[in-house]
């Protein structure tokens, strides 16, 4: 299984006195001290040499701040092709590149249940602190707490995000324009279907691979291009539909997406047909769209496409004036039908 | 994706599309029995490529939605028994009961389990045993294998916490009342290819002759209905009703004989009202007394209840076929798939559910169609 983890350096928390996590890890005593000083900040680099306190201070860089946080509850915690840890900072990492940032900073606050074993958490940390130096990003202030046995499900976390706009650009629904093209990034559905593929009582032959990985790297390159970039939404719960949908209610535009052109691998789409999912509607973890103007988008495509967050990165739709607001999706029939939103819950705690 | 793209291929579709239209010389009412169908006539625009004179009627084949409400309710009674593992398909959670639905039992505490197949829950059971495991065994001719195959493997095993609460109706019978009523508009079936794999034709050719319908056996792609569609207006044209397969690749004429048999063995056909359509004779499946012991209803000693569906809701209408759901003065407002009134808003199979999700804001506009 690929998550990124480097070699495995033994865990800093001798197994032999505390192989679980004890409620006293939370409770502000000496063992606390000693799994922040071990497992964290030896993952997460050592505190500023003024030395620990309540709050981090930080240089305020030119420019404009985008701030972001985000809930880390996915079950199980390590699934096909990442973990909690990865996922938790590539979440607020992509959130930060929607906006157009550069990531600088993200808080991690985890939320352990007693029991815990050490040797999951360890994993996790170091998951975190390999994902956080691939994105560039320091995990600087983080905060940990215990709850009982049976009032958590193993480790939830929660990052939220600093990052700084470099550029003039206003990367937001309301900048979409009616002639705008619509780009993905990649294939969908990956990391949806494989958390599926793990849950009770689902097996497929072969393997999904969840496709967590950050993006900020891709969308820094092409506002480094120059590229005009109205618009930009991962793909995560609620897949496609849900990003399209939110953005052509908020900027009160149509969509209109070709069926044929939106990459999707064979596995996924028949894990989907046999689930009876709209892979449309499934999650990924390391996808966006882009509205660029009709113009760019021959070189956008072209500059998402040399890289490996993009490498299958596809011109799938155009934006039209339209009221009311909505997705219309059209198919290899020539017929077309409305892309809503899915109704409920597809899938619970995916993320 | 083989075996999938060539049924949904454009050109083709359309060439289908353009036969339908040449051969039609006046109107023509075609219900599609199956929910599965209504689905991808819906998804796919099916109904968009078809000549104006060419009506397609969403037949009654939800399972989910002619679950009758007693079952709902007693469905609920047993989720909510401390201790039970109550474990269901999917769909069936948020179906609305009297009170209450079974996602909101799990909320309340209650242990619902969706699962895939009857044996995935007799799995279930054998490592609980100190549980009561029940599974809500819902569905047509299709599922009803599946339900025998756990009843058999149970019984076998001596599972002793394992029970299911039965409700499988069979489609012919449906099909006939349909027939029967005063008010009935269809000229031809597309009948459920997946209930024919299990069953066979022959028991639609009586149906056939009787009614003067032409029924043809058909699959669920768009490329399978459309071909179905050209079958069944062929014969209409031509003044013929019989029984045709157009889903060769997977339906042989004397169905799945196993399955068949499994059926006949574990089930006996009894009478069973259907939501939305009333009592049918003949028409649903309760256990055989050898396999009393594994009846929920028995177990857990539910007594018979009377229930009755929201005014507002018209989904009786809708599964006979003489209403759209967008013609349903609820559609879309007192209903949604997050607040239903019907079950035919929830299901996967059910024919608002696929306007909802595919077409809310056209069809609303413009009723006609």
């Amino acid at each position: 299984m690929n998550t990124g983890v480097e070699s495995s350096p033994a865990c800093p928390i001798p197994i032999r006195q505390y192989p679980r996590v004890l409620l006293a890890h939370g409770g502000g005593g000496t063992l606390m001290h000693e799994l922040l000083e071990k497992m964290f900040f030896s993952a997460f680099g050592k505190p500023p040499a003024e030395g620990r306190h309540d709050s981090v201070v930080l240089p305020f860089p030119a420019g404009r701040l985008a701030f972001t946080t985000d809930s880390y509850v996915v079950r199980p915690i390590i699934f096909p092709g990442g973990d909690i840890g990865s996922l938790a900072v590539h979440g607020t990492v992509n959130d930060l590149a929607m906006s157009g940032a550069r990531p600088l900073w993200l808080s991690a606050a985890f939320i352990l249940e007693e029991g815990l074993p050490m040797e999951t958490l360890w994993r996790v940390v170091r998951s975190m602190r390999d994902a956080a130096g691939r994105c560039g990003v320091r995990i600087v202030t983080g905060d940990t707490k215990v709850v009982d046995q049976r009032h958590g499900d193993g480790l939830f976390i929660n990052t939220a995000g600093i990052g700084v706009i470099e550029h003039p650009l206003v990367i937001a629904p309301a900048s979409v324009r009616a002639g705008d093209a619509v780009l993905l990034s990649g294939d969908l559905g990956r990391h949806g279907m494989a958390i599926m593929s793990v849950r009770e009582g689902l097996e497929f032959q072969g393997k999904i691979e969840s496709d967590s990985a950050p993006v900020s790297d891709l969308v820094l390159q092409l506002l480094a291009a120059g590229l005009e970039i109205h618009c930009l939404r991962d793909v995560t719960r609620g897949g496609l539909a849900s990003a399209l949908n939110e953005i052509a209610r908020e900027a009160r535009r149509k969509i209109t997406v070709d069926s044929s052109s939106i990459p999707l691998r064979e596995d996924v789409h028949a894990a989907c047909e046999l689930l009876g999912l709209d892979p449309l509607q499934v999650a990924c973890e390391g996808r966006f769209v882009a509205f660029v103007p009709a113009a760019a988008a021959d070189q956008a495509l072209f500059l998402m496409r040399r890289h490996d967050g993009g490498a299958g990165a596809a011109r799938i739709g155009a934006v039209e004036e339209g009221d009311p607001p909505l997705v219309v999706l059209k198919n290899d029939l020539g017929a077309s039908r409305i892309l809503d939103m899915a109704g409920g819950e597809q899938l619970p705690r995916i993320c | 994706m083989k075996y999938l793209d060539e049924y949904r291929d454009g050109p083709k579709a359309r060439d289908y599309a353009r036969r339908i239209a040449r051969l039609t010389t006046r109107p023509w009412a075609i219900m599609e029995v199956c929910g599965g169908q209504t689905h991808a006539i819906v998804k796919f625009g099916l109904d968009e490529l078809l000549p104006k004179s060419i009506t397609l009627i969403h037949g009654p084949g939800c399972p989910v939605c002619v679950t009758p409400l007693e079952f709902i309710d007693k469905a609920i009674e047993i989720a909510s028994r401390p201790g039970t593992i109550f474990c269901s398909f999917g769909d069936m959670l948020r179906v609305p009961g009297s009170a209450s639905d079974l996602l909101s039992v799990k909320a309340g505490g209650g242990d619902v389990r969706i699962v895939y197949s009857p044996l995935d829950a007799l799995k279930i059971a054998a490592q609980n045993p100190s549980r009561e495991v029940v599974f809500f065994a819902v569905g047509f001719e299709t599922t009803a294998p599946a339900t025998a195959m756990a009843a058999h493997q149970a019984a076998e095993q001596g599972v002793k916490n394992f029970s299911m609460l039965v409700s499988h109706v069979l489609v012919p019978p449906a099909m006939e009342a349909l027939l029967s009523s005063p008010d009935c508009r269809v000229q031809g079936f597309l009948a459920a290819g997946h209930v024919c794999a299990v069953m066979g034709c022959a028991e639609y050719e009586p149906i056939a002759a009787q009614y003067r319908v032409p029924i043809v056996v058909t699959g669920f792609e768009p490329l399978d209905i459309l071909q179905g569609v050209l079958m069944c207006v062929r014969q209409l044209e031509q003044g013929r009703a019989v029984v045709e397969n157009q889903y060769l690749r997977v339906v042989r004429p004397d169905g799945n004989p196993h399955a068949r048999k499994l059926i006949r063995q574990v089930f006996a056909v009894v009478p069973r009202p259907w939501r939305g359509l009333g009592p049918i004779p003949a028409s649903g499946l309760r256990l055989r007394s050898q396999y009393e012991t594994l009846d929920a209803e028995k177990r857990f000693g539910l007594a018979a209840r009377t229930t009755a569906e929201p005014a507002e809701c018209l989904s009786g209408l809708v599964l006979q076929g003489r209403l759209k759901p967008v013609e349903c003065p609820a559609f879309g407002k007192a209903c949604t798939p997050e607040h239903p009134l019907g079950a035919p808003m929830v299901s996967s199979e059910g024919a608002c559910a696929a306007y909802y999700r595919y077409r809310p804001h056209a069809l609303a506009a413009d009723p006609a169609r």
